[in-house]
């Protein structure tokens, strides 16, 4: 079955128990746990739950399942060319593999397919209810949460319900990080958010200025070359553009060769620059910046194309944007382009705007949270974050193992409380821990992990937890 | 089976097991009546084929859907001559995720030690385990005392196989006995060799409830094994006596999968 849209749950159970909040009814969920967004965290976060026993109420503002790789979805921000840059093997779950006669960078629309047949294999939609969005979550005594929700839209009246505990998986690639610049309000051309980009016919005859190298600066970029007039490839700072295969086989795979081997970050770094060196050559002679930073770094760029087309001229690389005027763009080394459209690749930005930012410890609201392992949240022990890391590897494992870790700290605050109690102090202390080596101050690097690291110290997490 | 969970996996991330074609019979109810499905893994010899004879349609009369898989380099699926244990288990929790929902699974002789190390893998909704071949010395040195001929080379990278006495009871008539035996394969020297001196499992995920049936006259599984594959699940195993170690295919085939079948029926996560 893979129909996209979905109606889940057909209503509301009716509350068990008529609680109060400010004169508003609230329906008591009793042991249920929350969760939000059914993208490829909150639907793990289901099946783990559920697998451990709990009940589960999980709401999703779109009408099906598969968050960012649902392109249907109107915040979804994948764009009809994007394939993974995580390999298959390091991006499924654990424990549910994608077919292994698909190609290495399956496409877009093979993950949306594989999350669909994880959510009916584990049965996950009986679960959600869909065109549901939660518009706040606010804790009350005991450790319990009340969530209130509405029609996707702001139609219908508001609901709130008391759970056990919330695991928010809302997502972290959908509100748009858009750069301001002096003059960008009298610029006469197209100017649009990569969010909205979806299709090469966007670009096609046109002149495009192309702002940012995350992936999918560099993936738009790349499409520039073969549709558009002309492409400027506007970075702020030199990268190592990592091509998908290396030494024969997908480059993180290759990391995690020497991972296994237990080779020092240092000496991994040593090898991949002169790995990209003797393939890729030295891309200043294109005209590119050279790394201001080591690779690993900074957020690992995976792309074959670009310094193909740099080398076939069909992409200009040119500094910073400094100043827009009507007719043209100004960049830091003085020179001015001439672009019809604008393309900001200048990535996302999280946000949770249904949680007073104090709880998860973001007092001066810099979208910075303080957790730990990016998930458990301090004097909050019922509430997690998933999702919240940016990794050198896929993301659904990591959300996969937060989610067990999540599931097993619950039950253990019924069956052994001093054991969840001191998980709790470890939550304070450690708050803020990073799992990456030292990267580029960036406002995309602060959840930068490297998935070895991170996995590592979730596992210790995971053991000490279960010890006697 | 007391070990702790495992989150790294550097060996599954680095060098992924290559994909080789699978053979998968399957045979499917009318109506859909939201059972799991049950995904067969025969022992080293077998394919799929030795379910195919009596068990996936009977598991159809009773409303279950059915699939039996062929372990790479036997029967119908591809030549893999330099298989392991973890291919065969890649391969079972492969077919395991392919199924519409949340499967079974049936491992029978060796083809149980592939379905245990596959429970790491793949959250099974149960497990069943049939004249199971768990490993390990114990293995070795009953089937050297059972069939020292048939043993011995496989001990040093040869052969393994299996007398008529060791698969059947008597009951069984002579000409079908002669038509299975024609149709067993040869497994893999390395997953022969892991058989016996391999690693133990790892706990399985999603704490399936298992099931361990067997013969008390199996002349490959001892009675005592039986008990103690059951005993590492906290079980206790079910006995067809009368019966050989393929009970699948021997004269009393209907009664082991009838009890399978109920079992699952009665299992609260089950049927
Ligand atoms: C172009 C692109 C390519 C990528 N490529 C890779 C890759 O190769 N490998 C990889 O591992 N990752 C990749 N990613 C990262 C991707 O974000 C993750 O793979 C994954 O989608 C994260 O899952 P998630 O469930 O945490 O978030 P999402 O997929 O964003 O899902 C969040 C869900 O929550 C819902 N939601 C949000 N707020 C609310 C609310 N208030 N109420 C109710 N529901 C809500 C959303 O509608 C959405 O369905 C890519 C991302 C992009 C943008
Ligand atoms: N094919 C794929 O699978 C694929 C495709 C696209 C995206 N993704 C994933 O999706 C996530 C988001 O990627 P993304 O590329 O959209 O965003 P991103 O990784 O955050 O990259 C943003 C880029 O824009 C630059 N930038 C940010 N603010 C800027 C400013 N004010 N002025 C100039 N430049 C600015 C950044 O430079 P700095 O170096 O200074 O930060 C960076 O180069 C990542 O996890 C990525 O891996 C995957």
């Amino acid at each position: 079955m893979t129909t996209s849209t979905d109606h889940g749950r057909p209503d509301p159970e009716s509350s068990t128990l008529d609680l109060n909040r400010d004169g508003r009814s609230v329906s008591d969920r009793g042991e249920t746990v929350c969760v939000i967004g059914a993208g490829p965290s909150g639907l793990t976060a289901i099946k783990n739950l559920t697998e451990h026993g709990f009940g589960v109420d999980c709401y999703e503002r779109e009408t099906g399942v598969g968050g960012v790789w649902n392109w249907r979805h109107d915040r979804s921000p994948v764009y009809a060319s994007t394939h993974l840059i995580s390999s298959r093997p390091l991006t499924q779950f654990p424990d549910f593999p994608m077919p292994d006669d698909w190609p290495d960078y399956p496409h877009h629309s093979q993950l949306l397919s594989y999350l669909e047949r994880y959510a009916d294999h584990f049965d996950l939609r009986r679960h959600v209810w869909f065109g549901t969005e939660v518009v706040r979550v606010e804790p009350v005594d005991g450790d319990r949460w009340d969530v209130t929700t509405r029609s996707t839209g702001g139609y219908g009246p508001e609901r709130t319900s008391r759970y056990a505990a919330v695991v928010v998986a809302n997502g972290h690639n959908w509100s748009p990080k858009l750069p301001d610049y002096e003059g960008l309000a009298e610029f006469r051309g197209d100017v649009m958010h990569a969010a909205a980009y979806q299709d090469p016919a966007q670009l096609r005859g046109r002149r495009v200025l192309v702002v940012g190298a995350g992936n999918t600066g560099c993936d738009i970029a790349a499409e520039a070359a073969q549709q558009a007039a002309h492409c400027w490839h506007s970075t702020r700072r030199g990268y190592w553009y990592a091509p998908k295969y290396l030494l024969g086989r997908p480059a993180d795979q290759l990391n995690d060769v020497l991972l296994a081997l237990r080779l020092p970050r240092r000496l991994r770094q040593w090898l991949f620059h002169r790995l990209l060196r003797a393939s890729v050559g030295d891309l200043t002679r294109f005209g590119l910046p050279r790394p201001d930073h080591r690779m690993l770094e900074t957020h690992p760029i995976v792309n074959s194309q670009l310094v193909y087309y740099l080398s076939h001229g069909r992409v200009t690389p040119v500094p910073d944007a400094v100043r827009f005027h009507p007719d043209s763009v100004e960049l830091a080394d003085g020179r001015q382009v001439d672009p019809e459209l604008v393309v900001f690749a200048t990535g996302y930005l999280p946000r949770f705007e249904f949680l007073d930012p104090k709880i998860l410890g973001d007092d001066g609201m810099t979208g910075r949270p303080a957790l730990w392992l990016n998930a458990f949240v301090p004097n909050h022990p019922t509430l997690a974050v998933a999702g919240l890391v940016q990794p050198d590897s896929g993301v659904f494992p990591l959300s996969h193992w937060q989610s067990v870790l999540f599931a097993r700290l619950l039950r253990l605050r019924e069956t052994r409380p001093s054991k969840a109690a001191a998980f709790a102090a470890t939550v304070t202390a450690r708050a803020g821990e990073r799992y990456a080596g030292p990267v580029k101050e960036s406002s995309r690097h602060w959840f930068e992990v490297g998935h070895a690291d991170y996995l590592r110290a979730l596992q210790r997490a995971l053991h000490n937890l279960e010890a006697k | 089976m007391s070990q702790q969970v495992r989150v790294i996996r550097g060996r599954e991330w680095a060098r992924p097991v290559r994909p080789v074609r699978r053979e998968v019979l399957e045979a499917v109810p009318g109506l859909d009546e939201g059972r799991p499905p049950l995904l067969f893994v025969p022992g080293f010899g077998h394919g799929a084929w030795a379910f195919a004879e009596h068990w996936l349609g009977h598991a159809v009369e009773r409303g279950f859907s059915g699939y039996a898989l062929s372990l790479r380099g036997q029967s119908g699926s591809g030549p893999a001559p330099e298989a392991t244990l973890r291919a065969y288990a890649h391969d079972v929790v492969q077919a395991a995720a392919g199924l519409p929902r949340q499967a079974v699974l049936v491992g029978h002789g060796a083809g149980a030690l592939v379905v245990a190390h596959a429970l790491a893998r793949y959250p099974a909704r149960a497990a069943v385990l049939v004249a199971p071949v768990l490993g390990g010395w114990a293995t070795a040195v009953a089937a050297l005392r059972r069939n020292p001929l048939g043993t011995l080379p496989a001990l040093v990278g040869g052969r393994l196989r299996y007398s008529r006495a060791q698969l059947f009871g008597p009951e069984l008539s002579p000409d079908e006995a002669r038509r299975h035996l024609s149709r067993l394969g040869r497994p893999a020297r390395r997953a022969q060799w892991q058989l016996l001196f391999g690693r133990e499992p790892e706990p399985a995920v999603g704490d399936p409830p298992v099931l361990v049936l067997g013969s008390p006259e199996d002349r490959v599984v001892p009675r005592s094994a039986l008990t103690r594959a059951a005993r590492r699940y906290a079980s206790a195993p079910l006995f067809f006596p009368g019966m050989g170690h393929d009970l699948m295919l021997d004269a009393g085939w209907r009664e082991p999968i009838d009890a399978i079948l109920d079992w699952l029926e009665k299992e609260p996560s089950g049927g």
